[in-house]
């Protein structure tokens, strides 16, 4: 039995790197600073070890001769999920390249509020040390923000010290929206957030009096949905009064039409904090399960985020067409990849069209894909690496066990050599 | 095997040769003497009539790192004008302002290119940078890690280390970020932007450390020269873009005290504010400071007309910048207690009086350098112009009837502002080839490349001599990386990996037991996990490292 100490996580999306993980076999167990989403996610068991062809066991050669077969006979494959590490993104990209497919990462749906509002204005953003030392005032909208990552307040925030600030427990937090489901949020001396809910889809009504309040501009309502313009006003206050806030909010979270022109708007709001005469930047959430390295890798091989298509023979973005889902309702596609190394619950879509699916040991299916190789998880079963929340620090995955799981970038490189 | 390239005219300043007609022997990848007694050769090229260079090495091009990533997610539509179609040897992906990583080695590889350097590698963001860099095909690589606003090095300066420990901290810095050189940009005003300061003099005082961008770069400038590092400090100076800034930078030269130094796209700092538009040239006063202070290389950052974007560590400057994005679209980032980054795109526009201007300023300095081992020609890729523009620049430099005539179709009273029109001077090959390979090589610290002597990288471009120099330079007739035929007639028709420059000056161990403690602190990750390994760079057995000496290594 061994015990790996600092290891980084690729399932949190904050970059927690100093669990320590025992290790029995290939059986492990979070010793020290688990949590809720990263603790099952470390110690889920191998289940499958052999591919499957047709519900049969074969050898990896064997699945690998039949999805090249399957790719072979398609005109339009779609790529999902693409939840997989650097070097799976990378030798994904190569196979989406030559057979013409389209790339799709599995959250991009919620991710594309973000891009969209990036490709339309821009923004202003921050990372995890600069929050960790400097921010002095944290505005959470419109998601659970310790549901999304149980240990960001532990490290972020309640950290003992701080470069600039004499005591990190009066830092102040607002959330706008949604309320928290526990106490995280709550100071080490007890000082609880501020909390003014609404329906996420009031964000839209509610964000752009805060900004209009920000910007000076004259409100004559009372109330927003149900929340006083006074209450409006005092943050708005806070924040032109604050040395270094920060906005943080979760892109998927704001799962209404045309959420991205919220993300605008907070974006918006932050540059016109910035043009009077104090700091705040924004802080998107994400970083889960690959998202933010499909639309890193694919953004360096292609020039655009993770809806890419290659059927013209060049990338071709489009955040809405290429959804998987969609292609799939809509008939344009006649195979379906799946690529989910890190969950085994995530599940690809159920489609009567040829299907292949690389997912992590223990995937089940309502219908049994063509083609099915379990392969290891980065971080887990290999070294690799991956991008967390802010798309600015690459984690150094680290190889836990020898499973003998092939890597994702081991089974695409070998179904696109075959090819 | 043994390649022989027969007759060609040979250009290679690092041995001497200035166009004699000479033939190179290539065997296992590096150049050789002609073999001696009986030999057989393989395979051979008549180079007669052609012109024979090294292969080109771009010292300061923006390659790899988050701030290019953010560059082109936020421009689609410039993709969108410039698709590159895969083939049966190369990827697709796509071109124009800030091209996709393949698409980035094709394209230099396609101009006579085997190597670019990404200057700002921030040390957090230094896995990117080679991640992005190892999908760079065929081309060499390399960069320079970005210091001077990380407040591990403002609380050292602070706390009035000494230059032992500053020394140790450089050192272990590029190790962990595997660079072959150190970089600063707007000396602390990064960090100065993180608490709300807008600008920063050269002796204005960070204002919650009480340090001076003169300070940072004295110390910064000492470290590298007492590591030995060839590549002297490469300075992206304070108030970039700002009129009035020439003043800045002729004070920047003389603080350094002598020190060697690299002021890198010099354009951007060389403006007065003379004139009805108090915005003019600055470029003779800083040519004369160049020719004067020995210590002294630059890079132009020369800027071209039309759509780019700018993407650069000076979130300060960045941010100021912002109200001249085309379009209006702009990205700043403060960046891990360590660095920041500001991306906006440009539109450089010949009527545009300032635009015509920093066009001719930016030639005005090529000219009136004297030295071109001391002068490199840049765009700072993408930020003046994408690299694919180096051919259009040279024809500038080494043609003046064609500078003449541009010249003539710009902003009328930018032509008034500025003495183009009456420099004679017209660049030489032999001073095309110092600049863009042995003077770069050099700069750098390569060994065994930019020069055609036996021992060299067989990194070869061979051009038909055309009086339409960027058609010349444009188009290669062969390039060789690693004495492997890569280019033909100006088309990839073999692709290759390049390997990773590095130098790997020593430190003191008990530099990490101070550094353990910070990351512990204040950090988001830990110190074991922050430093690159070599097999993070060489594991999926394409990419390598090469390691060059220090000064006063015996090689
Ligand atoms: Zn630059």
């Amino acid at each position: 039995m061994a015990e790996i100490t600092e290891v980084p996580s690729p399932f949190c999306g904050i970059g927690t790197d100093d669990l320590t993980i025992q290790v029995d076999g290939v059986r492990l167990k979070v010793v020290k600073n688990g949590c809720t989403v990263n603790t099952p996610a470390f110690e889920q068991a191998i289940t499958d070890i052999r591919p499957r062809v047709d519900g049969k066991e074969v050898g990896l050669d064997v699945a690998v001769t039949k999805a090249a077969a399957l790719l072979k006979e398609t005109n339009q494959p779609v790529i999902g999920g693409c939840a997989t590490d650097v070097n799976g993104m990378r030798a994904l990209l190569a196979l989406a390249d030559r057979s013409g497919a389209v790339v799709d990462n599995m959250s991009f749906t919620g991710a594309r509020n973000n891009f969209l509002a990036l490709q339309d204005s821009g923004w202003m953003n921050t990372t995890l040390a600069e929050v960790k030392n400097r921010c002095d005032l944290l505005l959470v909208v419109g998601v659970d923000l310790e549901g999304f990552s149980p240990r960001f307040f532990e490290r972020y925030l309640w950290n003992e010290e701080s470069m600039f600030l004499e005591d990190t427990g009066k830092r102040e937090v607002i959330y706008l929206g949604k309320a928290p489901s526990g106490n995280a949020s709550t100071s080490p001396s007890g000082q609880k957030a501020s909390v003014f809910e609404c329906a996420n889809e009031d964000l839209p009504d509610v964000v752009a009096v805060l900004r209009a309040l920000v910007k000076g501009n004259p409100i004559r309502v009372d109330s927003v949905s149900g929340i006083a313009v006074a209450d409006l006003q005092a943050i708005a206050d806070k924040l032109l009064a604050a040395c270094y806030s920060v906005v943080t909010w979760a892109a998927g979270a704001l799962a209404y039409a045309q959420a991205e022109l919220t993300v605008q708007t907070i974006s918006e709001m932050i540059k016109d904090i910035n043009n009077q005469n104090t700091r705040s930047s924004g802080l998107p959430l994400g970083g889960k399960e690959g998202d933010q390295t499909a639309n890193q890798v694919c953004g360096w091989t292609t020039g655009y985020p993770a809806r890419t298509r290659f059927s013209s023979g060049y990338p071709e973005y489009d955040p809405f067409l290429n959804d998987t889902n969609l292609l799939l309702a809509n008939g344009e596609a006649d195979a379906l990849v799946w690529v989910q190394a890190f969950d085994a619950k995530a599940v690809p879509p159920v489609t009567s069209l040829p299907t292949i699916v690389l997912g992590r040991s223990g995937m089940t299916f309502a219908k049994e894909p063509d083609v099915f190789i379990p392969v290891g998880t980065p971080g887990i079963d290999h070294a690799g690496h991956a991008y967390r929340m802010d798309s600015v620090v690459a984690i150094r995955l680290k190889k836990l066990r020898e499973s003998g799981l092939p890597s994702t970038f081991d089974v695409l490189n070998a179904i696109e050599q075959a090819l | 095997m043994l390649i022989k390239l027969t007759g060609g005219a040979v250009y290679d300043p690092a041995s001497g040769i200035d166009g004699a007609k000479q033939d190179i022997y290539i065997q296992d990848g590096r150049i050789v003497d002609q073999p001696v007694g009986d030999f057989k050769v393989d395979k051979e090229c008549d180079l007669t009539g052609k012109v024979v260079m090294s292969g080109a090495i771009d010292m300061h091009t923006h390659i790899g790192g988050g701030k290019g990533n953010i560059a082109r997610i936020l421009l689609p539509e410039d993709h969108r004008a410039d698709p590159v179609a895969r083939t049966d040897i190369t990827r697709s992906g796509c071109g124009h302002a800030m091209p996709s990583t393949f698409v980035t080695g094709y394209r230099y590889a396609e101009m006579g290119y085997t190597a670019g350097f990404e200057p700002a590698v921030l040390p957090v963001n230094a896995r990117q940078a080679h991640m992005e860099m190892a999908d760079i095909p065929i081309l060499d690589k390399g960069g320079y890690v970005l210091m001077g606003s990380d407040d591990y090095l403002l609380r050292m300066l602070t706390a009035k280390k000494d230059q032992k420990a500053i020394n140790d901290y450089v050192a272990w810095t590029m190790q962990a970020a595997k660079a072959i050189g150190v970089k600063v940009v707007n000396p602390g005003g990064i960090s100065a932007f993180k608490f709300n300061q807008r600008k920063l003099d050269l002796d204005e005082q960070n204002s919650h450390y009480g340090v001076t961008p003169r300070d940072i770069l004295r110390v910064l400038a000492t470290a590298v020269k007492e590591l030995g590092i060839t590549h002297p400090l490469h300075v992206h100076g304070c108030n970039l873009g700002v009129p009035g800034n020439v003043d800045t930078t002729l004070d920047t030269i003389q603080g350094i005290g002598g020190l060697p130094m690299h002021l890198t796209h010099i354009q951007f700092h060389s403006y007065g504010t003379e004139g009805d538009f108090k915005f003019s040239s600055g470029a003779a006063a800083i040519a004369e400071a160049v020719n004067k202070n020995k210590n002294i290389t630059i890079d132009v950052g020369q800027i071209l007309f039309g759509q780019t974007v700018t993407a650069s560590g000076d979130n300060m400057r960045q941010h100021a910048n912002h109200k001249h994005a085309s379009p209006n679209k702009w990205v700043t980032m403060d960046i891990e207690c360590d660095a920041g980054c500001g991306v906006v795109p440009f539109k450089y526009k010949d009527k545009n009086f300032v635009n015509a201007l920093q066009w001719a300023i930016g030639l005005e300095t090529f000219l009136l350098v004297d030295d071109p081992w001391r002068i490199f020609l840049t765009t700072d890729h993408p930020n003046g112009a994408p690299f694919t523009s180096y051919p259009h620049l040279i024809r500038l430099l080494m043609d003046r009837s064609f500078r003449n005539e541009v010249l003539s179709t710009i902003h009328p009273e930018a032509q008034k502002m500025t003495t183009l029109a009456s420099i004679e001077r017209e660049y030489s090959l032999q001073e095309i080839a110092i600049m863009t390979r042995a003077g770069a090589a050099r700069l750098i610290g390569l060994q065994d490349r930019g020069g055609l002597g036996a021992g060299n990288w067989a990194d070869i471009t061979v051009y038909t001599d055309n009086a339409d120099r960027q058609k010349m330079f444009e188009k290669p007739d062969y390039v060789f990386k690693d004495g492997e035929l890569v280019v033909v007639d100006g088309k990839v028709i073999h692709t290759k990996w390049g390997t990773t420059h590095v130098v790997k000056p020593d430190w003191d161990a008990s530099v990490e037991k101070d550094l353990q403690k910070y990351f512990d602190r204040f950090m988001t990750m830990k110190l074991g996990n922050f430093k690159i390994s070599d097999d993070e760079i060489t594991e999926d057995g394409r990419g390598s490292l090469t390691v060059h000496p220090l000064k006063g290594d015996v090689a």
